[in-house]
């Protein structure tokens, strides 16, 4: 049977650095993603994990398991991702200015818009791609504590009492945040919405 | 329920994770008002736009960047690990420690410097059972009727404090 993360941490508290192996396999990769919806810079999003990594190792002796530990490590992780686009907030507000229309615009790869190309699977590519950057365009321009209560919720499916106490809110003020996010993202993305009807 | 208090329940509602209770009254007000049944089915197609964006993988060398950095970290000693490179450190202060203790704690004669003596003055040797009558020695050095007494012959300090003792 499958460690649980409390005594994974705690058997990395007691010495066992194979345990903290096996807590870095199990959450680098939604770790990584949330960042990455965060901050929206692949290379910062994964030096930002191994930051929650590290401090997650330096509390090892420490270590209390008083929460879940998805809490600890998400309200680490949502922090440092907070702080982070605090402290570029100025650099990214330059770039934007300049910024092109594009399709997808992930990791700086500006490609834009091309629809000339009538083949029918390059066609639907390009309908997709547009699809999606419209949805990440959509969470990007959320306010930060809306995206993430948004990213806990959707992605990593933690329950309403785990995403409050990561955010440092009540869960009725939590429920709220999602709500106007949701009414947001209903706006933005309406002509999918409608679409889909 | 109104439509403000379905903002709270709207979310829980969509996920599935209202109780059985609350679920029947958001339904409640769901069969009368139109705004709220148009904005739950577009929360749920909101929900599954955002399925739609696809999870990126951490890169190769993500593992053996954290490793590299976790290796780096200082080894984190209490303070007992500084008598670990020698035993014999750590045996020798643990004696002067008992030996300190048993010292301090082997009952003795105990020195009192007489005040009447003065700073250069004798150095009695007191019995403890004369202890209580010395921590009076102010009040009874100050009590009047005790100056009507003769004086008593001078450098027998010891004399002196068993007269007190014996007033």
């Amino acid at each position: 049977m499958a460690r649980s993360d409390v005594q994974l941490m705690l058997d990395v508290k007691a010495g066992d650095e194979q345990s903290f192996a096996l807590l870095l396999q199990r959450y680098r990769s939604p770790l990584v993603n949330f960042l990455y919806r965060m901050v929206r810079n692949r290379e910062q999003a994964e030096d930002l994990a191994q930051e929650v990594f590290i401090r997650v190792y330096r509390a090892r002796a420490e270590y209390v398991p008083s929460a879940k530990f998805t809490t600890w490590l998400f309200r680490i992780a949502t922090n440092l991702a907070l702080n982070s686009l605090r402290d570029t907030r100025h650099q990214r507000m330059e770039m934007s200015l300049d910024a092109p229309v594009t399709a997808d615009a992930e990791d700086g790869d500006d490609r834009t818009l091309d629809v000339a190309d009538k083949h029918p699977d390059i066609e639907q590519h390009l309908v997709e791609e547009a699809r999606k950057a419209m949805i990440k365009h959509a969470i990007d321009k959320l306010p930060e504590k809306q995206r993430a209560a948004v990213l806990l919720h959707k992605y990593q499916e933690l329950d309403y009492a785990e995403i409050a106490k990561i955010l440092a809110c009540s869960e009725s003020a939590l429920k709220s945040l999602l709500f106007r996010a949701y009414e947001s993202l209903r706006v933005e993305l309406a002509p999918l919405v409608s679409g889909a009807k | 329920m109104s439509c403000s208090r379905m903002e709270k329940q709207m979310m829980p509602y969509v996920d599935g994770r209202l109780k059985v209770s609350e679920q029947r009254e958001v339904e409640a007000h769901l069969e009368k008002c139109a705004a709220c049944r148009v904005r739950v089915h577009e929360f749920r197609t909101v929900s599954g736009l955002l399925d739609e964006l696809p999870l990126i993988e951490p890169s190769g060398a993500f593992d053996a960047r954290v490793r590299a950095r976790v290796a780096a970290e200082p080894v984190k000693q209490s303070w007992w690990a500084v008598f670990a490179p020698s035993p014999r450190a750590a045996f020798a202060a643990s004696m002067l420690l008992l030996a300190t203790i048993w010292i301090g704690s082997r009952p003795g004669n105990v020195n009192v410097n007489v005040p009447n003596g003065g700073p250069n003055g004798p150095t009695a040797q007191i019995d403890p059972n004369d202890l209580p009558v010395l921590e009076n020695y102010d009040i009874l050095a100050n009590f009047e009727p005790l100056t009507d007494l003769p004086q008593p012959v001078q450098g027998d300090d010891s004399d002196e404090v068993d007269g007190n003792q014996a007033m």
